[in-house]
C-alpha cells in the first residue's frame, strides 16, 4: 500500500466544539495532519474543514469513515480522488539589506504572481496564493536573503467539476500562471 | 415549567424508568424536579457505579440506561462508565448539571470541562445553552444512543438552564440530523457476494460479537439453516446459545480449543456484528490466514479497520442475515465437521480439583444449578475468563461484562443495573466477582440493600485468591515469578462480615463440600446475598494465547507453558 498525501475536506454543521471533535478524532486514532483550515462554506450554518493527512489507503479509509462517524458532519471529500483544484494562501516577510536584493527580489516576486502588501527600507511583505509546490519554490527562492517571518494559511481545496463555467475559467487562469 | 421539569417530562415522554443517580450542587434543581416526576430514581452510592449500572440496563433489556450526576466531580466520576459503554457500544444517556453559564469558565466550585472530558468517550455530547433545546435535545441524545451502533450520549445542562423559564414548544421535537444516517439499506451485491464466498468455502466458520446480541434469533435460524459453525466472541456470548452443538465457543486469548483451531484453519469467516478486537485475534499476521473475511456490520469503520474484509457487508444484522440465508442451503461441511467435533471431543473443558477449590468449579456449580438461566455479569480478571468459558448463558443480553475497556468495579453495580431490567422474573442474577476488583464499586451493596425486596435475587461470588489473579499470572509466566503488587489476602476484609454490615447474607466458604451445600441454599433463598469462595491462589487461566503470539501459538495447560515461553524468548 502506498503512503502518499490526500486533501481532503469536510462540510460541518455550525455547533460548538466541532473542531474539537475533528482535532480530538485525528489525535486519539493517531491520524498524521499536516495542515488545517476552517472557515464558512458559503451556506448559512455550515463550514468548511479542509486538511492534508498523510497515511496508506487503510488508514485513509479510516480517516474517512471515523470522520463521517461524528454526527455534526455532513459530507467528506477526499479530493485526491478526482481532480481537484488547491490552494494556499502565504505572508512572507523578506530581508533587504541592499538596493541590488530589492530590484531582484521583486523581480522574482513578479515571476511568482506574488503582490507586495508592505514595504518597508528593510523588509518586504509579500502575499503569494497558489499550490504547496509554487509555495514551496517561492520559500525557497527567498530564503537566499532571509526570511524575517512567514505565515500560510494551510490548504483548501475544491473538487473540479467539468460543468461548472467558473471551474472552467480556474482551470485556464491556473495554465496562463503555470 | 422550568428547565429541570421540563427535563423530567421529557426522560417520561421515552419511556424512561428508572434513573442511576446521585445529586449535588449544580443538578439540584433537577433533582427538585424529580421529587414530583414517576420516574423512579436509585441513590448510587459513587456515580461510576450508576454509569455501569446504566450500561448494564441497557445490555440486559435493549433500553437505554439513564444516569444523573453533578457537575465537577460528581461528573467525572462517570468517565469511566461512559469509555465502558462506549468500547462495548451500549446506550446510555448521562445527564450532568454544570455551574451556571455566567460561572463557566472561571474556574467556579465544582466545575470542569464536562463537554471536552467526555467528547472522546461518548458517541456524542452536548451542553444545553438555552432552555428552549432541551425537549429537542433529550430527544436526540436517545435517538442517537440507542439507534445504528449504540453508544453513550452525555447532556452537560448549566444550573441557570434547569432553572430557567421554558417558552418554546415541547412537542417540537422533529429528528434534525442530516449529518447522521444510521438506518443502511443492505446492498444486495454484497449480499449476494457473501453467499457466493460462503457457497464455495470447504471449512467455515461464523464469529458473533456483541452486536449481534440485538440479533439472536437471525442467528439461531442462519446457523441451522446452513449448518455453520458459531463462535461467540466474550460480547456476543448468550447471542447464540452455548448449548447449541453448533457452538464452539470463545475465541481468543483465553478462548477455546476448537474455537482458536477452527479459525486458524477455516477458509472463511462470517465476522457478525464484532470488531476484530486484538484478544479475539492474537497477532494479526497470523490471523486466520487462510480465510476469506466476509465482515457484517452497522458501522462501516469497523469494516477493514483491523482486518481485511474480502467481502464487506454493511447493514444491521437483523436485515442481513435472513436475507443471506435465503440464498444459503445447508452447507456440505461433514468432514470439517468431523474435525471440529474432534477438536471438541479432545479438548473438553478441563481443571484440576485434587487441589484446594477453585474458581472454575465454583463458576460450574452456578451454572449446574441454573442452567445457565439467569443474568451474570462478571468483573475483570481470572474469573471473567473462567465464567465466559464454563459460565455462558443460553440467552442473548445475558452475559454481562466489560470487553472492550476492562473495567474492574464494573460487574457488582451491572448487576443491580441488569436487575433492574429485569425486575419480575424470578431468575437470579450472578455476578461472578474477583476480590480485587469487587472492591472496586463495592459501596453499592448498599443499593443492593436497599431495593432488596423489589429485585430478582443478586449473587455476588467472589472467587477469592487473595491475589490480583490475571496480573499474577503474567507475572508468573512473563516477569520471572517477579509477583509485584498483586497480594492482597493479608487485607482483604472478612467479606462475610462486610456483607452483613450491609445488611445482606454473607458467607465465607473454604471448601468444595461446603460450597456444594451453600450455592443451592442460597439460590433457593431468593434473597441477595455475598458468597466469598476462597481459591486456590495459583490458578492460572489456560488455554492462553500469549500477548502478540497467533492465535496457532495457544498454550493448552501447564505442561506447556515452559515450551511456550522458551520459543517466545528465542523467537
Amino acid at each position: 500500500m502506498s503512503i502518499r498525501k490526500h486533501v481532503m475536506s469536510v462540510t460541518v454543521r455550525d455547533k460548538p466544539g466541532v473542531l474539537v471533535r475533528i482535532a480530538g478524532l485525528f489525535a486519539r486514532r493517531g491520524f498524521n495532519i499536516e495542515s488545517l483550515a476552517v472557515a464558512a462554506s458559503g451556506q448559512e450554518g455550515i463550514s468548511r474543514t479542509t486538511f492534508v493527512v498523510t497515511g496508506d489507503d487503510q488508514q485513509i479509509d479510516q480517516v474517512h469513515k471515523q470522520l463521517e462517524k461524528l454526527i455534526d458532519i455532513l459530507n467528506v471529500t477526499d479530493h485526491t480522488e478526482a481532480p481537484y483544484v488547491e490552494r494556499e494562501l502565504m505572508l512572507i516577510k523578506v530581508k533587504v539589506v541592499t538596493p541590488e536584493d530589492r530590484v531582484e527580489i521583486r523581480q522574482i516576486a513578479q515571476d511568482f504572481r506574488a503582490r507586495i502588501v508592505d514595504a518597508h527600507r528593510e523588509a518586504l511583505i509579500f502575499e503569494v496564493t497558489g499550490g504547496e509546490d509554487k509555495i514551496e519554490a517561492f520559500i525557497g527562492q527567498m530564503r537566499t536573503f532571509g526570511i524575517l517571518e512567514l505565515i500560510r494559511s494551510g490548504r483548501v481545496a475544491l473538487t473540479r467539476s467539468a460543468a461548472d463555467p467558473r471551474m472552467q475559467l480556474e482551470l485556464s487562469d491556473e495554465e496562463v500562471a503555470a | 415549567m422550568n428547565g429541570s421539569e421540563v427535563i423530567m417530562r421529557a426522560l417520561e415522554r421515552e419511556g424512561v424508568e428508572v434513573i442511576f443517580g446521585h445529586p449535588g450542587g449544580a443538578i439540584m434543581p433537577t433533582y427538585d424536579a424529580i421529587y414530583d416526576s414517576p420516574i423512579q430514581h436509585v441513590l448510587v452510592r459513587h456515580e461510576q457505579a450508576g454509569a455501569h449500572m446504566a450500561d448494564a440496563y441497557y445490555r440486559a433489556s435493549g433500553r437505554v440506561g439513564v444516569c444523573f450526576a453533578t457537575s465537577g466531580p460528581g461528573a467525572t466520576n462517570l468517565v469511566t462508565g461512559l469509555a465502558t459503554a462506549m468500547m462495548d457500544s451500549s446506550a446510555v444517556v448521562a445527564i450532568t448539571g454544570n455551574v451556571a453559564q455566567s460561572l463557566i469558565g472561571t474556574d467556579a466550585f465544582q466545575e470542569a470541562d464536562v463537554y471536552g472530558i467526555t467528547l472522546p468517550v461518548t458517541k456524542h455530547n452536548y451542553l444545553v445553552k438555552n432552555v428552549n433545546d432541551l425537549p429537542k435535545v433529550i430527544h436526540e441524545a436517545f435517538y442517537i444512543a440507542a439507534s445504528g451502533r449504540p453508544g453513550p450520549v452525555l447532556i452537560d445542562i448549566p444550573k441557570d438552564v434547569q432553572v430557567a423559564q421554558f417558552t418554546g414548544d415541547f412537542d417540537d421535537i422533529a429528528i434534525d440530523l442530516p449529518g447522521y444516517n444510521p438506518k443502511i439499506k443492505v446492498k444486495a451485491e454484497q449480499v449476494s457476494q457473501a453467499a457466493k464466498a460462503i457457497r464455495e468455502a470447504k471449512r467455515p466458520v461464523m464469529i458473533v460479537g456483541g452486536g449481534a446480541q440485538t440479533s439472536s434469533q437471525q442467528v439461531i435460524d442462519f446457523a441451522s439453516k446452513t449448518n455453520v459453525p458459531v463462535i461467540t466472541t466474550l460480547m456476543g456470548i448468550g447471542a447464540f446459545p452455548a448449548g447449541d452443538a453448533n457452538c464452539l465457543g470463545m475465541p481468543g486469548m483465553h478462548g477455546t480449543v476448537t474455537a482458536n483451531r477452527a479459525i486458524s484453519n477455516c477458509d472463511l469467516i462470517i465476522g457478525a456484528g464484532l470488531r476484530f478486537d486484538d484478544r479475539v485475534t492474537g497477532k494479526l499476521e497470523r490471523f486466520a490466514p487462510k480465510a476469506t473475511i466476509v465482515h457484517i456490520d452497522i458501522d462501516p469503520a469497523e469494516i477493514s479497520k483491523l482486518v481485511y474484509a474480502h467481502v464487506p457487508v454493511m447493514g444491521d444484522l437483523r436485515d442481513v442475515l435472513p436475507l443471506l440465508g435465503a440464498e444459503l442451503d445447508k452447507l456440505a461441511i461433514d468432514d470439517w465437521w468431523k474435525q471440529l467435533n474432534e477438536w471438541k471431543t479432545n479438548y473438553p473443558e478441563r481443571y484440576k480439583t485434587e487441589k484446594p477449590l477453585v474458581s472454575q468449579e465454583v463458576i460450574e456449580m452456578f451454572r449446574n444449578l441454573t442452567g445457565g438461566d439467569c443474568v451474570v455479569t462478571t468483573e475483570v480478571g481470572q474469573h471473567q475468563m473462567f465464567a465466559a468459558r464454563l459460565f455462558p448463558t443460553n440467552k442473548p443480553r445475558s452475559f454481562v461484562t466489560s470487553g472492550g475497556l476492562g473495567t474492574m468495579g464494573f460487574g457488582l453495580p451491572a448487576a443491580v443495573g441488569a436487575a433492574f431490567a429485569r425486575r419480575g422474573s424470578t431468575e437470579p442474577v450472578i455476578c461472578v466477582a474477583g476480590d480485587g476488583s469487587v472492591q472496586m464499586n463495592i459501596q453499592e451493596l448498599a443499593t443492593i440493600y436497599r431495593h432488596r425486596n423489589e429485585l430478582p435475587p443478586i449473587i455476588i461470588a467472589i472467587c477469592n485468591n487473595g491475589m490480583l489473579g490475571m496480573v499474577r499470572q503474567w507475572q508468573e509466566m512473563f516477569f520471572a515469578q517477579r509477583y509485584s503488587e498483586v497480594y492482597l489476602a493479608d487485607s482483604n476484609p472478612d467479606f462475610a462480615k462486610l456483607a452483613e454490615a450491609y445488611g445482606l447474607d454473607g458467607y465465607n466458604i473454604f471448601d468444595r463440600e461446603t460450597a456444594a451445600k451453600l450455592i443451592p441454599e442460597v439460590l433457593a433463598k431468593g434473597k441477595p446475598a455475598v458468597m466469598n469462595f476462597v481459591v486456590y491462589e495459583s490458578e492460572k487461566v489456560f488455554p492462553m494465547i500469549p500477548s502478540g503470539a497467533g492465535l496457532d501459538e495457544m498454550i493448552v495447560g501447564d505442561q506447556e507453558v515452559d515450551e511456550a515461553i522458551e520459543a517466545l524468548v528465542s523467537a
